[in-house]
């Protein structure tokens, strides 16, 4: 297997935004995100904005330290093992993926939240072209 | 994990110097509440505050809302006008929210926040109760409630008076929009509630009859209406005892729209008639054409 394509499914998305303009072909987007300063993309739009985003990931660590202080080390380090094979079950880059598995462990198959409710990405209006997505999935690109 | 290319990706140059297309590589969208229109807002606003007008403000009901525990449960009181700033949106809206069969919760607040929280409460202690097979915990509901409302650290504007009879007895819950709660025999929430309260601190007596309880509850909320400006219309009940609801919508009607005393329609013969002269016009028939219609 190509070993680039490889090193490019394991490594973590990092967003890089404000780097490079938003819009398409490199032209800032002025009518979706408004005009550009530095500051803007550095600091949050909304105080709950980093919160929210980090939300599930500080949910898990929590529940995992209150896990190995009750259970001992092997119960979160094997759960963690099965997320991680959960997480891995997706359908192609382009395509929305239910995250059955990966939901079913968490528990969250039982609850319902505004992340159901509102913009739902199984209905999201755009999507990534396609070839590119795949191309850079494989580290074609 | 794998990785997603946004939706604005440049087109790859296929040139001779093979330009390193411009991607921004970002998380899988996620659902839930969306930030990307905040700075946009922000500017507007000041925008429109340098012309002097000011935005349109969410739906608000600036509200009475009290409860009661008496001896076999819990009695859930209500106004019902619904504010838009200074002009009343809904003369008649419904306050009283339905949690689970046994579980009612009053809101005040923004309107549509009190709404959404107690509808997604309302599912999830469903889903939670199908999977327990037992009948939902009013604490369970507090405890759900609660930490939803400090997750969105008071930005969703629900203040509740929660309340309802389980395994365990009557219990009345009021929560606060940061996700404080207070457990306690009597309480009131609102614009309206400084009213409601000296009504309560006055006549509450621990373990009173059904009919007292009521009667104390419709006077708390009314209290409010006359006395705030915020509340007014009718008074919504909800009576809740072990295995039954008594949902009383209105119970009693404290402001009702005044009956006309005039009229300015005049009544048939009150202008004398003096002279009638009656003219047949005579039409003749010229030319007569049918057109069918398209019915296929």
């Amino acid at each position: 297997m190509n070993t680039r394509g490889l090193r490019s499914q394991l490594k973590d998305s990092i967003p890089v935004a404000g780097l490079c303009p938003q819009g398409q072909y490199g032209v800032q987007d002025s009518l979706r995100s408004g005009f550009t300063s530095a500051k803007n993309e550095l600091l949050p739009s909304h105080p709950l904005e980093l919160s929210e985003k980090n939300f599930q990931l500080n949910q898990d660590k929590m529940n995992f330290s209150t896990l190995r202080n009750i259970q001992g080390l092997h119960a979160p380090l094997k759960l963690q093992m099965e997320y991680r094979a959960a997480r891995q079950i997706q359908r192609l880059p382009f395509l929305p993926s239910s995250n059955l598995a990966l939901d079913t462990l968490r528990g969250s198959d039982e609850s319902i939240g505004f992340e159901d409710i509102l913009n739902d990405p199984a209905q999201s209006e755009m999507m990534g072209e396609p070839h590119m997505m795949v191309e850079y999935k494989l580290g074609l690109l | 994990m794998s990785t997603h290319a946004a939706s604005s990706t440049s087109r790859k140059h296929k040139s001779l110097f093979t330009k390193m297309a411009m991607l921004t590589v970002s998380r899988p969208p996620l659902g839930g509440f969306s930030f990307e229109n905040c700075k946009r807002n922000a500017v507007l606003e000041g925008e429109v505050n340098k012309v002097g007008c000011s935005l349109p403000t969410a739906r608000k009901t600036g509200t009475t809302i009290c409860g009661v525990v008496f001896k076999d449960g819990v009695v859930l009181g209500a106004d019902t006008r619904a504010t838009e700033g200074m002009v009343v949106a809904d003369k008649n809206c419904s306050k009283i929210h339905y949690i689970s069969p046994n579980i009612y919760c009053c809101g005040a607040g923004t309107a549509a926040d009190t709404e959404m929280t107690t509808q997604i409460i309302s599912s999830n202690l469903e889903l939670h109760g199908l999977s327990t097979g037992r009948l939902p915990r009013v604490a369970t509901a507090n405890r759900m409630l609660k930490q939803m409302l400090f997750r969105y650290q008071g930005y969703i504007g629900a203040a509740l008076v929660l309340g309802g009879v389980d395994c365990n007895g009557p219990h009345l819950y009021s929560i606060y929009p940061h996700g404080s709660t207070d457990k306690l025999p009597y309480v009131t929430m609102g614009s309206g509630s400084l009213a409601a309260m000296a009504v309560f601190e006055d006549r509450y007596k621990p373990d009173m009859e059904e009919e007292a309880a009521k009667q104390l509850v419709r006077d708390a909320i009314a209290a409010g209406i006359f006395n705030d400006l915020g509340s007014g219309s009718n008074i919504d009940l909800c009576v809740i005892t072990k295995g039954k609801v008594d949902y009383i919508r209105p119970h009693d009607e404290a402001n009702k729209k005044g009956i006309r005393t005039g009229d300015y329609k005049y009544k048939g013969g009150t202008t004398g008639v003096l002279t009638k002269v009656v003219t047949p016009l005579d039409l003749e028939l010229v030319d007569e054409s049918v057109q069918t219609m398209d019915t296929s």
